[in-house]
């Protein structure tokens, strides 16, 4: 399948471009601000994406997706603790233990609907929140500090700026790739067809709720691999990771990109904390200007920024 | 005894305060199908109100009046001038744009009253302990909140129950277009409705000022109790609510209460003092998990659309 040449096409390609050539720029004008600043949002860009398969494609408003940032992240922080440092121990683990929870959290609140499945995943959220919180062993509220990133045998580098950020950014396109995959693929049909009417879907003979579940594990898989790379990134993992504005944060990036298109939520997260740094820089109270920013693109565009240039070529 | 005795009312009194704050959220989400995130907003205005205006004024009956009527205009505003846009809109699109205001009311207040928190002091008739049962003092204060907090829902109940606004409110709740067809002025009821929630949000803030410090994101924590609150009542039932918010009231206090001391019978001290108000705080959201997986919509669910 060949992507057709339009705006929305456009943008993603030169954004791609961008981010490969991001550390050339920081590495010539000497500005590692904005490498460090980019890893931030390229992870964070890995989770939205994650966010926008549940979300986007299979309609299931997930209010608790920065719970397998946590896991993630203190799946890592505690191997690390614990003195086992090797990434190819460390990430499979944080993988896996996302996967179970996405699993156990996902086959619990699919049985809700509407509302009830926002709140429910928000429940479990603020569940893990204060689980974290409670281990004391592990820092509790205090968070805890990861003395050395994932080590993977010489193959490459974490501690080395420009290393962790094409890994990340690695991760972010290899997500992404695969998200495409799935959701062109029969499976990722059925999940948007049950999204659309899940009636239908039942009444020709699909199980709804169980291709809804392996959606929802496989997202909450890839948000855990972001949150591998956050805890090394930040050499730290905290229970404020998982609290609910968190949450809301990854639902405003997936939602402000435009929710159910591919690239959505990478720009998404790129104007959202890029906009959070800018107004830190020159106001200490940028919720000011970024909340009602949030309203008004509410209020007025719809479909986020990718619906904004899906609708500039027709006009 | 005594300590259970006390412990109970405290419970009893959190758990008003919080119907309080779920009767609003569950009116405006039942009727109007709006979902709120900002109504933990105007929790914390209104306990910001009430310490600028009682100090202003010197009195804490009229600060505290005060504060109520600028929390109920706010709500009224807000709604006019940005939520009345968002009903009928995705749900998504609703928690969006109140997420966005309470960035915008968190970095306002900031603005306005400093990052440091203010203090609310009680006037000396209000610290008294009050002589409940023999033996068994109780702080005068808390009983206010326990009287006013019951008033008002009595008041809510009546006026729910048995007024003409009441019954179109109800009326709302089971069918919007059908009110709206009978020649109702439904956006006018929908204003007074967010108006009310807005009220009680607003008085649920100024009570509680006096016992917490006033703070940024104060109303972050307790509206997600809230909520939890609602689905655990079912959405629009304000007998639910009522019901829910004493559960999770009692459980809440009991559990960091007695926790503790439970805990530090099978785990070391410091394991127990730092995992017991994690389990307690836990024990909520378990069981409104547990509610949902059994009864998805709520123990009480409003009537069927």
């Amino acid at each position: 399948m060949m992507p057709k040449l339009n705006a929305p096409n456009a943008v993603a390609a030169l954004l791609c471009a961008a981010l490969v050539l991001l550390p050339v720029y920081s590495a010539v004008t000497g500005n590692i601000f904005i490498l460090t600043l980019f890893t931030r949002i390229v992870i964070f860009a890995l989770a939205a994406a994650s966010l926008n398969l549940i979300m986007g494609y299979g309609g299931m408003m997930s209010f608790g997706h920065a719970a397998y940032l946590g896991v993630g992240g203190y799946a890592v922080g505690i191997l690390a603790a614990e003195g086992i440092g090797s990434g190819f121990i460390q990430w499979p683990v944080a993988l896996a233990v996302s996967a179970l929870f996405a699993l156990v959290i996902g086959a619990l609140s699919l049985r809700t609907r509407g509302v009830y499945f926002i709140m429910i995943t928000l429940a479990f959220a603020q569940m893990a929140y204060y689980v974290a919180s409670g281990l004391s062993r592990y820092g509790g509220d205090d968070g805890l500090t990861i003395y050395k990133r994932s080590d993977f045998a010489g193959l490459i580098n974490l501690s080395d700026r420009n290393q962790f950020y094409y890994l990340c950014l690695v991760c972010l396109f290899g997500g992404l790739y695969l998200i495409w995959r799935i959701v062109n693929s029969r499976f990722g049909l059925v999940v948007q067809g049950v999204r659309s009417n899940e009636q239908r879907m039942q009444a020709i003979g699909f199980h709804a709720n169980r291709y809804r579940l392996v959606c929802f594990v496989i997202a909450g898989t890839i948000c855990g691999l972001a949150g591998a790379l956050l805890a090394n990134n930040t050499d730290f993992v905290s229970p404020a990771v998982m609290y609910w504005t968190r949450s809301g944060d990854l639902m405003v990036m997936v939602i402000l990109g435009g929710m159910g298109s591919l690239f959505g939520p990478v720009i998404g997260a790129i104007i959202y904390l890029v906009l959070e740094e800018l107004l830190s820089q020159f106001t200490e109270y940028s919720g000011i200007i970024l909340g009602p920013v949030l309203l008004l693109i509410v209020l007025f565009a719809r479909g986020g920024i990718m619906g904004l240039l899906g609708r500039m070529r027709r006009a | 005894m005594y300590l259970v005795v006390e412990q109970l009312l405290n419970g009893l009194q959190f758990g008003l305060l919080l119907f309080l704050l779920a009767a609003g959220l569950t009116l405006v989400f039942g009727i109007m199908d709006f979902v709120n995130l900002a109504h933990g907003s105007l929790y914390m205005m209104g306990a910001y109100f009430a310490a600028t205006f009682v100090a202003w004024t010197g009195s804490f009956v009229l600060g505290a009046l005060l504060a109520l009527g600028a929390t109920l205009l706010l709500g009224i505003v807000l709604e006019y001038v940005a939520l009345r846009h968002l009903y009928g809109r995705d749900h998504l699109d609703q928690v969006l744009a109140t997420f966005g205001l309470i960035l915008f009311f968190n970095d306002a207040v900031r603005l306005i009253w400093g990052p440091a928190g203010l203090a609310l002091p009680l006037p000396p008739w209000l610290t008294v302990p009050v002589q409940i049962i023999p033996g068994v003092y109780y702080p005068a204060y808390r009983l206010l909140i326990i009287t006013v907090a019951l008033v008002v829902a009595a008041l809510l109940y009546l006026v729910v129950m048995r007024t003409r606004v009441g019954m179109l409110i109800r009326a709302g709740a089971s069918n919007r277009e059908m009110i709206g067809a009978l020649g109702i002025n439904i956006k006018l009821l929908f204003t007074l409705v967010f108006g009310l929630g807005a009220a009680l949000a607003g008085l649920a803030g100024l009570m509680q000022a006096p016992i917490l410090t006033v703070q940024i994101g104060m109303g972050e924590n307790i509206l997600i109790l809230a909520f939890v609150i609602i689905v655990i009542g079912g959405i629009g039932s304000i007998r639910g609510a009522f019901l829910a918010a004493l559960f999770v009231g009692i459980i809440d206090t009991m559990g960091r209460a007695f926790l503790p001391d439970l805990l530090r019978k099978v785990l070391s001290g410091a394991a127990a003092s730092t995992a017991a108000p994690a389990i307690s705080s836990m024990l909520i959201y378990l069981l409104m998990a547990i509610v949902l997986v059994v009864r998805p919509e709520g123990l009480f669910p409003a009537a069927k659309r």
